[in-house]
């Protein structure tokens, strides 16, 4: 059994985070606060040392004392009142101020993930379809069901996702095609992922039997 | 008979001692230097690196099929701000290797000029030629990205047609999608049952395009909860999407008529730390027993704790997710998914509004343009003609 004191506060944190699977209880709820408490804590330190410090407090700074130039506090204030306006909500009067904040974040969040998507989603999974018919001579019969069956399974699967159409009659089919193509890829996923999950147990199993108890080398 | 003898022990001596000094001098001198060394700023980056090349050393091991010694095993980058040194050893990298990308302190650096030296097994080095200078400096434009933007243009004006359009009056058709058509269902039954619908937007910032959707979800639920007087709580990951959701409800509840029914407590920030809010948000439905939950965002690994927990207190669950690993979990626990780009058509579909309804029409004319450029590749490229890959490859 484990003299770590570190170990016995884990292993009974554990253990209470585990009995909500008999029900909700105290121990639960005391282990679900601290957790909640501890990651707010650590998540303000982050944000502080990561964030107010890098990008806002050293470039003014910086900028204050000579090391950099003064044209940069003035390039630093500016996201800094933008993100100022935030707080614009404690203050009801002012509280419209802090659409421009979300406004900013949402249409620059919008611009960096279009083309990220239309990069990954459209032009890679495009370009891994189509190559293999290139070089079709010289691929296995293996490998060219494998990628007919793609071919197949993209089309169907873009059919199921048209909105405007009704899905009647050949487009219906194809279209149920479709779901059972998405239903074997999230099968294969699921038990993909069910093996992860599992392995996770066994680590906090083993945690338990051998870090704190000893039972298991 | 005169026999003629013909000495050649002298001859065969010397062409001995020549191999043999030949070869000493060959093994323990200096190996050669890499050749056609060049110093570049990295292309479409932000300023932040240079790109050194080389071609290996005619001695390096890597270089089967090169006449040289193969006791070559690695190479120094050498950099100064001076033609003249003194250079500074930057990185060491193994034989064979010809690039080598340096990102040291760049910001705001002098132009640098580099050296790369050939380095063997018994330490003997040989350095190139100095080149440079060379001075790190952003792009304003990612060269490698022109085909998407005449991808994102083009879908764009296809997208402003089918809103100009909406707005003139024309009517879309929308096909039904099982989840939506359940939004009602569930709103009503946590009313009748007089306990609140939980709604989570997952772990998605407000830069997530789930997110965003989710949002425009949030405000039609919204609405209809206010009609109801049903209470909506909404348990945030995120303290930023929280600022937006309490203004999306509130002006939804604007919207329904009862601004009188919005309660900023209802919408709430947890914590940023996935399981910690997979945690709390299990204790709030154990706790408060919602007869409804929506999960609509983009989630992680915390997907099923938070739907066997919904399941388990008998709420009925709305899930919609673009997160494709987690949606088998929402399909297993949840009683309606809305599947990838169904939570991105769920707002058209619930709104009915002209304009979204148009932009929901675009996004299919943009999915069959994509469509008919995959059949017409594929043909193309069974004869040969690499047309269409080629595009789609230069953009990748």
């Amino acid at each position: 059994m484990s003299t770590d004191i570190g170990v016995w506060i884990a292993a009974f944190l554990t253990l209470c985070i585990f009995s909500f699977l008999y029900k909700d209880n105290p121990f639960y709820k005391f282990a679900e606060h601290l957790f909640v408490g501890v990651s707010v804590g650590y998540g303000i330190v982050l944000t502080i040392h990561q964030g107010i410090i890098p990008f806002a407090w050293q470039p003014l700074k910086n900028s204050i004392t000579g090391e950099a130039p003064l044209w940069r506090f003035f390039v630093t204030l500016i996201p800094v009142g933008v993100g100022f306006l935030f707080f614009s909500r404690l203050m009801p009067r002012y509280s419209w101020l802090i659409r421009y904040p979300i406004a900013i974040l949402i249409g620059m969040g919008a611009g960096f993930a279009i083309p990220r998507a239309m990069e990954t989603s459209i032009f890679e999974q495009m370009n891994g379809t189509l190559r293999p018919f290139g070089v079709i001579n010289s691929l296995s019969a293996g490998e060219i069901i494998g990628a007919v069956l793609m071919l197949i399974g993209v089309v169907c699967t873009l059919t199921y996702f048209f909105f405007s159409v009704e899905h009647k009659g050949i487009v219906g089919g194809i279209s149920k095609l479709g779901i059972i193509f998405l239903m074997i890829g999230f099968g294969s996923a699921f038990g993909n992922t069910v093996m992860g999950r599992v392995s996770l147990l066994i680590q906090r199993v083993d945690f338990l039997l051998g870090d704190w108890l000893g039972i298991v080398g | 008979m005169i026999q003629r003898f013909r000495d050649v022990g002298l001859p065969i001596g010397l062409a001995l001692c020549w191999i043999i000094l030949f070869s000493a001098s060959t093994a323990w001198g200096q190996p050669a230097p890499p050749t056609h060394v060049e110093a570049v700023d990295t292309p479409n980056d932000t300023g932040n690196s240079i790109t050194v090349r080389w071609q290996i050393s005619p001695d390096d091991k890597a270089g089967a099929g090169v006449d040289g010694k193969m006791n070559v095993v690695g190479y120094h980058i050498l950099r100064s701000d001076d033609p003249a040194g003194p250079f500074q050893l930057l990185q060491e990298v193994a034989g064979g290797i010809t690039e080598f990308r340096d990102d040291d302190g760049m910001a705001g650096s002098p132009a640098y000029y580099y050296r790369v030296r050939a380095v063997d097994g018994a330490g003997e080095t040989a350095d190139s030629e100095t080149v440079g200078p060379v001075k790190a400096t952003s792009e304003w434009f990612h060269t490698g990205k022109v085909y998407i933007l005449i991808a994102v243009l083009l879908y764009s004006a296809i997208l402003v047609y089918c809103i100009y359009h909406a707005r003139r009056g024309r009517e879309f058709f929308v096909r039904r999608i099982a989840g939506l058509e359940a939004v009602d269902e569930a709103i009503g039954r946590a009313t009748e049952m007089g306990r609140p619908i939980l709604y989570t937007l997952g772990l998605g910032g407000i830069s997530n395009i789930a997110t965003i959707a989710s949002l425009n979800i949030l405000g039609e639920v919204a609405k209809r909860t206010a009609e109801y007087e049903t209470p909506l709580r909404v348990p945030c990951y995120d303290p930023i999407v929280m600022n937006v959701v309490r203004e999306v409800v509130r002006s939804s509840y604007s919207d329904a008529g009862r601004p009188d029914a919005y309660s900023e407590d209802n919408v709430f920030f947890i914590t940023d730390s996935q399981f910690a809010y997979a945690a709390a948000v299990d204790g709030i439905m154990i706790r408060e027993k919602p007869a409804a939950i929506f999960y609509q965002g983009h989630f992680y690994a915390e997907s099923l704790i938070l739907a066997e927990t919904g399941n388990s207190v008998g709420a009925i669950q709305i899930a919609g997710t673009d997160s494709d690993a987690q949606l088998p979990f929402f399909i297993t626990a949840c009683d309606y998914t809305l599947i990838g780009e169904e939570l991105f058509a769920a707002s058209a579909y619930l709104s009915r509004e002209p304009l979204i309804m148009g932009s929901l029409k675009g996004q299919d004319y943009g999915k069959a343009l994509v469509l008919a450029a995959l059949l017409v590749g594929t043909v193309l490229e069974i004869f040969g003609v690499h047309w269409v890959s080629t595009f789609f490859q230069a953009a990748s």
